[in-house]
This record gives structure tokens, C-alpha cells and sequence, in this order.
């Protein structure tokens, strides 16, 4: 593979000193912000979406292990976490999912890309929507488009959320059945 | 009956979300009878917020006379709720509290004077690691929770330290309650396999104990498997296991 010198590739960095409050020196460093974006992203969303303030002085760790990327991974990581939620039976005020689009060259708007049409893709917009009155809960974007172009993505994801949210509605049907 | 049941009605016995929002008409309610104040209660995963009742957890609604609705759950998280019996594992002594895990979110705590025939003098023979069978008396979000091995005469009322030898293994919540409702068929129907000694707590701990280990974990299998099984496939594995060579 050829090196190019003039420019080394490093991927975002950033670093935080003295958080800790008990020793005389600290400090974090991070390599590929991406993903602590995109901790940031689900954990805000859960954060509004759950009744916390029934839980005071308890921890709340969500694991979320990527098996398999092959594109949407926010949106993919979203809706698992609303569904280990659920499962956990934590208090909620409602329900989230996330849906990806993708804008492509010729401007057309492609939901739940793959990981190649994300690749080929001009923008790229995920959005947490909620199951009450379909808000958008969250956004996160990558790219350039233009505001109409955005407010067609989120009709687009608040219509493809509806059948994110009959799915889990069918599998808890499906995990009560034997209980009905 | 009136507009609180009208508004349910459609979905007891049916599966509701996070979310799902039930409304009744307030106004109407105050037509009818403008003095008797309509009561329900709203058991667990239901809040009610104004003149609507919010779903906040999966599960089957459920309805008792004349007007309690819950949330029927398979959540295997456990809170901590006053008065209800918990098996515990005591983890630490310190001073005069032992330090019981009870599967929530902290550690209870259980008074060595809170034992049946406990004083100052005569401490009770506890270690850790044993198994108790305690009763909350504190249990509140803003508080650690606290235990008690005695009732309020001062017996142990079946509560204390127990479990030499036998089996302790975890369900969802659900099923424990099921276990411990006095019509529950599937522990009619195991007892008619071999005898054995059960205790279930409400956070979801069960200890088994037979007369032989195999025994014990055969009941232990058993019951865990009775999670996701209907009345007809239970009873068909436990006359395959009754007939069976074990």
C-alpha cells in the first residue's frame, strides 16, 4: 500500500484533562470521535425516553455489541436499544426507533441503505422518531443537502417508522403468546 | 360501568406498549356524578398523568373488581417493594447490619436484631453466603432498602436463614409470581412427579431441594422451562418426565 508522507491519515482525536476529581492528574483520550458521537446520540435518546426520575441514585449500563454492519448502524442501534428497554421492563414515557436515509447523487432518497449505498450516497441523515406523536427525537447528519431535501427525509422516516413500531409490537405479541 | 372501564375495555387480556395512552372523558364523569369522585388504582407499569393513563411498560393489561388495572409483565429486573418476601444472599457483615443482595439495584440491609429470639447477647448464626428469606419493610427510591426476618409479633413466621443444600436459581418475575399464586398449576402438577421443597421469592429467586441432587435438578429444569410454555406442552413434558426412566 502506498504511504502518502505529506499527509498521515489520523483518524478525529480529542482529549479531556483533570475529570477526575480524587487524584492529583488525569486525562482521557479519544481516537475516532465517530464513536462516541454516536454513543452520544443513543444515550440522549434513551435519556429522553425514559422515565429516569423513577429510578434515582441507580446506574443504567446498555451494552450494544455490533455483530454486523452493513450500513444504517445508528438507526440499527437505536432500535435495539429501545427494544433491551423494553425487554427490561424500565418505565418509559414512550418508544423510539431510528431510521437512516440516504441521498444519492441524483438526489433521490433511499431508506435503510446498505453500507455500499451509504458509501455512494451525497448525504447521509438518521433520525430517532418517537412512537407518540412521531417527533423527530434525534438527528444526526453527514453530508450536504437542502432543507427541503431534509424535511422529505423525516415524511419519509416518520412513515417507515410506523412498521418499525408494528414490528415491536408484534414480537412482544409474539413473546406474550404463550401467556395470553 | 363507567367511562374509566369504557376506555380499557378494548384491551384487557391484550398486549400494550410503552406509549400507549388511554383516555377517558373527565368531563362527562363530572355530569354524571359530580360528588362521587371515580377511583381506580393503577398498578404496576401504569401512570396516570391528568385524564389520561399512560402504558410504561411492555406486557398484558390486566383488570381485577371493580377497578385495578396493572401491567402483567415477563421483566426480569427486580424493585424492591415494601412487604413483599425476597429470597436474599447475605454478602457482608459489618457491625451490626448483614448486607443482603436481593437482585436490585443496591444491597438491603437486614438488622441482626431482626431475627426471631434475637438480642444484644444472643446474636443469630449468620454467615455469609447464606440464603435468607426476609420481608421489606423500607423499600422506597430514595432510601437503601431495608429487610426484616420477623413479622410484626416479633415471629419468624417461616422468614430467617435456610437453604442448606438444595438449588437456587433465577426466573423472570412473572413466572416466580405465578409459582407463588395459590391456584398455580404447575406446581400441582410437579408435585405429583416426586415431592421436593420450594421456596420462591418475589425478586425472582427460587430454592429447590429433593431428596437426591438428580431430583433437585430435574425440578430446577423444570421450572425453568416452564417460562415459555402453554398449560398443554407443560403437562405433556411432565407426564414424558413422570413416565420417564428417571
Amino acid at each position: 500500500m502506498a504511504l502518502d508522507i505529506g499527509s498521515p491519515v489520523l483518524r478525529e482525536f480529542g482529549s479531556e484533562q483533570s475529570l477526575l476529581s480524587k487524584p492529583d492528574g488525569s486525562a482521557t483520550f479519544m481516537q475516532g470521535v465517530r464513536e462516541r458521537s454516536r454513543e452520544q446520540c443513543v444515550r440522549e435518546t434513551c435519556e429522553a425516553a425514559l422515565l429516569s426520575t423513577l429510578h434515582p441514585r441507580s446506574s443504567l449500563t446498555l451494552v450494544l455489541q455490533v455483530v454486523h454492519d452493513d450500513g444504517s448502524l445508528l438507526a440499527c442501534c437505536l432500535n435495539a436499544a429501545c427494544m433491551a428497554l423494553m425487554d427490561a421492563g424500565l418505565p418509559m414515557s414512550r418508544l423510539f426507533c431510528g431510521v437512516t436515509c440516504a441521498i444519492d447523487a441524483e438526489g433521490r432518497i433511499v431508506t435503510d441503505p446498505t453500507a455500499q449505498q451509504e458509501k455512494e450516497s451525497r448525504a447521509l441523515l438518521t433520525f430517532a422518531i418517537d412512537s407518540k406523536e412521531h417527533n423527530v427525537m434525534m438527528s444526526s447528519t453527514k453530508g450536504s443537502f437542502s432543507i427541503k431535501e431534509m424535511q422529505q427525509c423525516i415524511a419519509v422516516s416518520q412513515t417507515a417508522s410506523e412498521r418499525i413500531f408494528q414490528f415491536y409490537r408484534d414480537s412482544v405479541k409474539r413473546r406474550y403468546s404463550k401467556m395470553l | 360501568m363507567n367511562s374509566i372501564h369504557s376506555c380499557f375495555k378494548a384491551q384487557i387480556g391484550g398486549v400494550v406498549l410503552p406509549g400507549d395512552v388511554f383516555r377517558f372523558n373527565g368531563s362527562s364523569v363530572e355530569e354524571d356524578s359530580n360528588i362521587k369522585a371515580e377511583k381506580m388504582v393503577c398498578g404496576p407499569g401504569l401512570r396516570r398523568n391528568g385524564d389520561e393513563i399512560l402504558a410504561c411498560k411492555s406486557g398484558i393489561l390486566r383488570h381485577k373488581q371493580p377497578s385495578m388495572y396493572w401491567i402483567d409483565c415477563q421483566q426480569k429486573r427486580y424493585v424492591p417493594v415494601k412487604g413483599e418476601s425476597v429470597i436474599g444472599i447475605v454478602t457482608a457483615k459489618s457491625g451490626d447490619i448483614f448486607k443482603v443482595d436481593v437482585g436490585g439495584s443496591e444491597q438491603a440491609s437486614l438488622s441482626y436484631l431482626a431475627f426471631e429470639g434475637a438480642t444484644k447477647r444472643n446474636r443469630p448464626n449468620v454467615q455469609v453466603g447464606d440464603l435468607v428469606y426476609a420481608q421489606f419493610i423500607i423499600a422506597n427510591k430514595d432510601m437503601e432498602p431495608e429487610l426484616v426476618c420477623i413479622d410484626s409479633c416479633g415471629r419468624a413466621n417461616g422468614m430467617g436463614v435456610f437453604g442448606a443444600e438444595g438449588f437456587l436459581f433465577k426466573v423472570s418475575l412473572g413466572l416466580a409470581r405465578r409459582l407463588l399464586s395459590p391456584q398455580s398449576e404447575i406446581v400441582k402438577d410437579l408435585e405429583k412427579i416426586f415431592p421436593f421443597e420450594m421456596v420462591v421469592g418475589l425478586n425472582g429467586r427460587v430454592w429447590v431441594k429433593a431428596k437426591s441432587i438428580q431430583q433437585t435438578l430435574i425440578v430446577a429444569n423444570l421450572l425453568e422451562s416452564c417460562e415459555n410454555m402453554t398449560a398443554q406442552q407443560r403437562q405433556a413434558l411432565f407426564k414424558r418426565v413422570a413416565e420417564g426412566a428417571l
